[in-house]
């Protein structure tokens, strides 16, 4: 095989081709880091590429595997890590100048448990500054650009993974979602994105935005190669006080299991399904739902009538949380410190350091928060989005009583121009609006891709939604349906992504 | 530093006008191995920063962990406060930008406490001035968990305090060490004692803590923190007035000075026709006064919230009343109740919990000795033994079942007093116990009626004067025969045995 | 009718230690007010008995066993500061005790 083909590989695909001694995961890394070389200057997915750490891991497994030993299903298959993810001696900067220089002393759980896997990190994949954005155009570092057209935006906050996914520089990513950051990316860009139930992958060494919403999930380009990176990430961490101690969901399982869905029931979820999409992307939702139905499905309407809250809800308690969680980054203790001429005391060096290495969209939530926070208006904004934040859980409890997965698109449009609604705030959070829900309420919630809009050409998402801890029931109902469009339209939505075209 | 000295009126003078009222805020270091809400060691004098971690250092990504023995230390606290145990319960971060404090927020508990609604009871010894003692209960409002910050030091500028530092440094070691934070109603009502009710609270609160055994309770080390919140209300008014917070007050003598410093403070204001400024204090124990601080400002909005990443505390009934089981007596209920086994007076019994003598002698008298002799020999004779060897008089190699044994070869008529203290000379010097010590070195009463008969007869016979007096019912005069037996027996023998025999000999009723 | 005024946002931005410079005022000031006028819609929604939702699990009493672990070395504690000194991080000078 030639290394570009090694590339091409499904997750599951190079594990397999591993075991059977078809290649190394020498030749495996190797191959990605030579595309990386040669595509992310044009595409800056990568903010750092580790190439002989992510070597010296595959050589290691190579030898482990020559001399017989028992290896982990994904040993020696890479994965690139959202630069949100704490890599011991390796910069871990959250696409904010503030942590430029900063290396953590300490693994992010989920970086001990691919280092577990014996999987090579390749690099730390770009991101809006501090996961806030919805495009990765708020990255201090520049934007990543969408593998499908190099002047649009790959989805945010983890545009970096999602396009390092859908361009071939690495079969699987990590992400982590506060209101959509995994699912939305994976829309724009053609891959498939999961957002765990809240507590089930553990938060430890993951840069926090909003703790209470925040969750960590793979990105790949398969709902089975999702499957696999979720069984290695999730589990119980005593070091995280949120994290769910009950055994992971058999999520593998689901997602190689039987393709009948006969007698599930699919709720349409009202709110958030029928209108204001683009015109490919409706069209292909209703389509989607079809090959639904043709797979045994039970197709209904439930109606969510909070969800139309759920974005006010949401920033209200991202920004609150997140203005709290970004206190720290004062450079006291580290991070850039500016300081101001004269004599200037440390409330002034704070207050001009933070001024200073916060890019806009940070300063706005971190205001935003802290004014809802604050004495006098606690109650109206913050206690009230708590408030609704119970209504809108209460929605989703009656919904699967009707239904046992529910879906809408995942995103109202695709992929945008870079550019486009950078100077337009509440346009950028409108991306967001099916995504946020699950958020707010803790349940899993799955994106993959349904096909590609005839007006721009560009992949569309369908998200599902499940019951908290009923995961499984995401990559069941996705894998049935990823192979019967695969089989509808002639091949996967990612493997029609034009090939990219290297920046001079 | 510029302050200028407050002006001030005499105490007794404020206390004609004014009525005090306090509320104090005690912080206390728990005694966990590990902090609040990570793994690190807690332990004083380490070298700086070497007890740190991700989580206390606030780096990114780090997530806090409840330490269990904390919330049981917490509950236990409450509950020897008399205070009803939250059934559900949350932590909140409490924002506002500070170096010592890692995260920018402190995690701390707002609106849903462990602990509230509780009571102490204070004893306040009688003062200098001859005012009596009296107990005064002082009303819990709430008692919750916190974590402290980490201890910065001034460099540079004239004075090394603040004002004036040209940069600090911080050692974050302290970071994260469990408080409680145990917080009065307002106390009213004390008149003029109202510093001394101050400074009994928090030596009541220490004992309390200390019987409880959930801090080092050193307060010259930190482990104990007071602040001292004051107002003045005008005698006759109910309005409470503005008060100040003297922070950091950190001796049981501070704080009865810095409340009455700041009650003479408050008067000279209001009789000025001023209005006291709201703000903290810091309390200056060399010159006994106290400054200016920080106003209270916008600065104090700390944007509580609810911690996202720790999850309700919600104590079981169970596991409350396993906890109420482990609780020690209240220090001085317990001290009430053995006065009143052991029949001391209130002189006695003083003089026994300021010879710290109050462990050893309930344990003597379990071994069996009178409390009167557990009292008599351990604040007496073994008290005055080790204060001439410069040595403390459990040191002595004298055990309670030694004066036990002692005491039972007394009552039992082997030995009198002084061949009592002879036994000790020997278990002192490491003869061997009281029994083995009489028995080498010959010590015991005649037992023989008839040697102390002989001699009894032989001293009437020389003094029939007195004898006569005796018969005549001056029963008090066998004291001088009593001595004359004693010195023909050579001290071998009981001298209240002698004292029937005259009598008996004499035909006199005892 | 504006929520939050540029002084507002300036006095906010204090309180979250960020000293915004007069053009990013003028800028943010305006963004601000139609965001806070927008998710002040909630405001009408939840009545007063609905309960807040502060954590997104049910999960109650997570707590760890009081044991030691191992700490940083010094060394790596004081690895990213930007002013270490003497085994202490170094800060500007601070205006007041807290």
């Amino acid at each position: 095989m030639t290394a570009r083909d090694l590339t091409r590989l499904t997750a599951l695909q190079m594990a397999d081709g591993l075991a059977a001694g078809e290649f190394t995961s020498v030749e495996l890394t190797q191959a990605h880091l030579d595309r990386i070389e040669r595509l992310n200057p044009s595409l800056n997915a990568y903010l750092l590429v580790d190439a002989e750490g992510a070597l010296a891991t595959a050589a290691n497994v190579d030898a482990a595997r020559a001399a017989g030993e028992d290896l982990p299903r994904l040993a020696g298959v890479p994965v690139a890590v959202k630069d949100i993810a704490c890599t011991r001696g390796l910069p871990t900067t959250a696409g904010s100048r503030m942590l430029e220089h900063f290396v953590p002393p300490y693994d992010a759980t989920i970086v001990t448990r691919l280092k577990d896997a014996r999987m090579p990190i390749l690099g730390k994949t770009n991101m809006d500054e501090f996961a806030m954005g919805s495009s990765t155009e708020h990255s201090a570092f520049g934007p990543t650009r969408n593998p499908w057209d190099l002047e649009r935006i790959p989805g945010g906050s983890g545009g970096g993974s999602s396009a390092a996914v859908a361009a071939y520089l690495a079969p699987l990513a990590i992400g982590s979602d506060t209101g959509g950051s995994i699912r939305q990316p994976a829309a724009v860009t053609g891959s498939v994105g999961v957002k765990p139930t809240y507590g089930a992958v553990s938060r430890y060494g993951i840069i926090a935005l909003a703790s209470s919403l925040d969750q960590i999930g793979p990105c790949a380009r398969t709902v089975a190669d999702a499957a696999l990176l979720h069984e290695v990430l999730a589990g119980h961490d005593p070091m995280d006080s949120t994290s769910i101690d009950a055994p992971v969901p058999p999520v593998v399982a689901a997602a190689t299991g039987t393709r009948d869905l006969t007698g599930l029931r699919v709720g349409v979820v009202k709110e958030i399904a029928r209108e204001g999409y683009q015109e490919g992307v409706s069209r292909c939702f209703e389509e989607a739902l079809q090959h639904l139905r043709d797979l045994g499905a039970q197709v209904v309407e439930v109606s969510c009538p909070h969800f139309v809250h759920a974005m006010a809800a949401y920033y209200l308690i991202q920004p609150s949380e997140a203005s709290s969680n970004l206190a720290r980054y004062d450079a006291m203790r580290y991070g850039s410190r500016t300081t101001p001429e004269g004599s200037p005391s440390a409330e002034q060096v704070m207050a001009a350091s933070r001024d200073a290495a916060f890019g806009d969209e940070v300063k706005r939530r971190i205001i935003l928060g802290t004014y809802a926070l604050s004495s006098g208006y606690y109650d109206a904004y913050y206690g009230q989005a708590q408030k609704v934040r119970t209504l809108i859980a209460g929605d989703f409890t009656a919904a699967f009583e009707q239904a046992d997965v529910l879906v809408s698109p995942t995103t109202p449009t695709t992929a945008f121009r870079i550019g486009d609604k950078l100077d337009d705030p509440m346009a950028m959070y409108l991306n967001d609006i099916a995504t946020i829900p699950a958020n707010l309420a803790g349940v899993p919630g799955m994106s993959i891709p349904s096909g590609v809009a005839d007006e721009d050409g560009l992949p569309v998402g369908f998200q599902l939604l499940a019951p908290a801890m009923e995961d499984q029931r995401l990559y069941a109902v996705g894998a049935a349906l990823e192979a019967r469009l695969a089989e509808a339209q002639g091949g996967y939505v990612f493997e029609k992504a034009p090939e990219i075209e290297v920046q001079a | 530093m510029t302050a200028t000295t407050d002006r001030t009126v005499p105490y007794a003078d404020a206390l004609t006008r004014y009525e005090p009222v306090m509320g104090l805020e005690v912080h206390v270091e728990l005694s966990t191995a590990t902090k609040m809400f990570c793994g690190c060691a807690t332990e004083f004098g380490a070298e700086p920063n070497t007890q740190t971690c991700p989580v206390c250092l606030g780096l990114p990504g780090a997530l806090p962990v409840v330490n269990r023995t904390a919330v049981e230390s917490a509950i236990r606290i409450g509950l020897a406060l008399n205070c009803r145990i939250a059934e559900w319960c949350r932590f909140a971060r409490k924002n506002y930008f500070y170096p010592d404090m890692p995260k920018n927020f402190q995690t701390s508990q707002y609106d849903e406490p462990i602990a509230f609604d509780g009571w102490l009871d204070v004893e306040v010894p009688a003062n200098e001035a001859g005012e009596p003692p009296f107990t005064f209960r002082v009303e819990i409002e709430r008692a919750h968990m916190e974590e402290d910050t980490g201890k910065s030091t001034h460099v540079g500028g004239a004075t090394g305090r603040i004002h004036g530092a040209d940069y600090s440094v911080v050692d974050y070691n302290r970071a994260g060490i469990p408080l409680i934070e145990i917080v009065t109603k307002p106390l009213v009502g004390a008149g003029d004692r109202a510093p001394e009710v101050a400074r009994a609270y928090v030596a009541a609160l220490r004992d309390l803590l200390r019987a409880l055994d959930v801090t080092h309770g050193r307060m010259e080390q930190g482990n104990i923190r007071c602040d001292a919140n004051v107002s003045l209300m005008p005698i006759g008014s109910e309005v409470l007035g503005t008060r100040t917070e003297t922070k950091n007050v950190n001796s049981l003598r501070s704080v009865e000075r810095a409340v009455r410093y700041e009650i003479t403070r408050h008067a000279a204001v209001l009789d000025a026709g001023e209005k006291v400024f709201q703000e903290t204090r810091h309390w200056h124990e060399d010159t006994g006064i106290t400054t200016a601080g920080r106003p209270k400002s916008d600065a104090d909005d700390y944007r509580y919230f609810p911690e996202p990443d720790l999850v309700p505390v919600a104590p079981s009934r169970e596991e409350v009343e396993r906890l109420r089981a482990t609780l020690p007596e209240n220090p001085a209920e317990r001290r009430k109740r053995l006065q009143g086994e052991w029949g001391f007076s209130d002189l006695e019994m003083r003089d026994v919990v300021n010879a710290g003598a109050v462990e050893v002698i309930e344990e003597t008298v379990a071994a069996g000795a009178s409390p009167a002799a557990a009292r008599k020999w351990w604040t007496g004779d073994l008290a005055r033994r080790a204060n001439a060897d410069g040595v403390a008089v459990t040191d002595l190699g004298v055990t309670p079942a030694h004066i036990a044994e002692l005491d039972g070869l007394v009552t039992g008529g082997r030995l009198n007093d002084s061949m009592a203290r002879q036994v000790m000379d020997g278990v002192v010097a490491g003869e061997g116990t009281p029994t083995q010590v009489a028995d080498a070195r010959g010590l015991e009463l005649v037992q023989d009626d008839g040697a102390l008969q002989a001699a009894v007869d032989k001293v009437i016979a020389a003094n029939a004067d007195v004898a006569e007096k005796i018969k005549g019912g001056k029963v008090q005069a066998a004291g001088a025969l009593i001595g004359q037996v004693m010195k023909e027996m050579r001290g071998q023998a009981d001298a209240a045995k002698a004292r029937e025999l005259i009598l008996a000999t004499l035909g006199v009723e005892g | 009718m504006s929520n939050l005024s540029r002084d507002d946002v300036a006095h906010v931005a204090m309180l979250a230690r960020i000293q915004l410079e007069d053009h990013e005022l003028d800028r943010l000031a305006g963004q601000l007010d139609q965001i806070v006028d927008w998710v002040g819609q909630i405001n009408e929604v939840a009545a007063a008995d609905v309960p807040p939702m502060s954590h997104p699990l049910p999960l109650v009493n997570v707590t760890r066993p009081d044991e030691v672990r191992p700490s940083l070395t010094q060394q790596q504690a004081l690895a990213n500061a930007p002013d270490p000194e003497g085994g202490r991080f170094g800060v500007p000078r601070i205006l007041d005790e807290e």
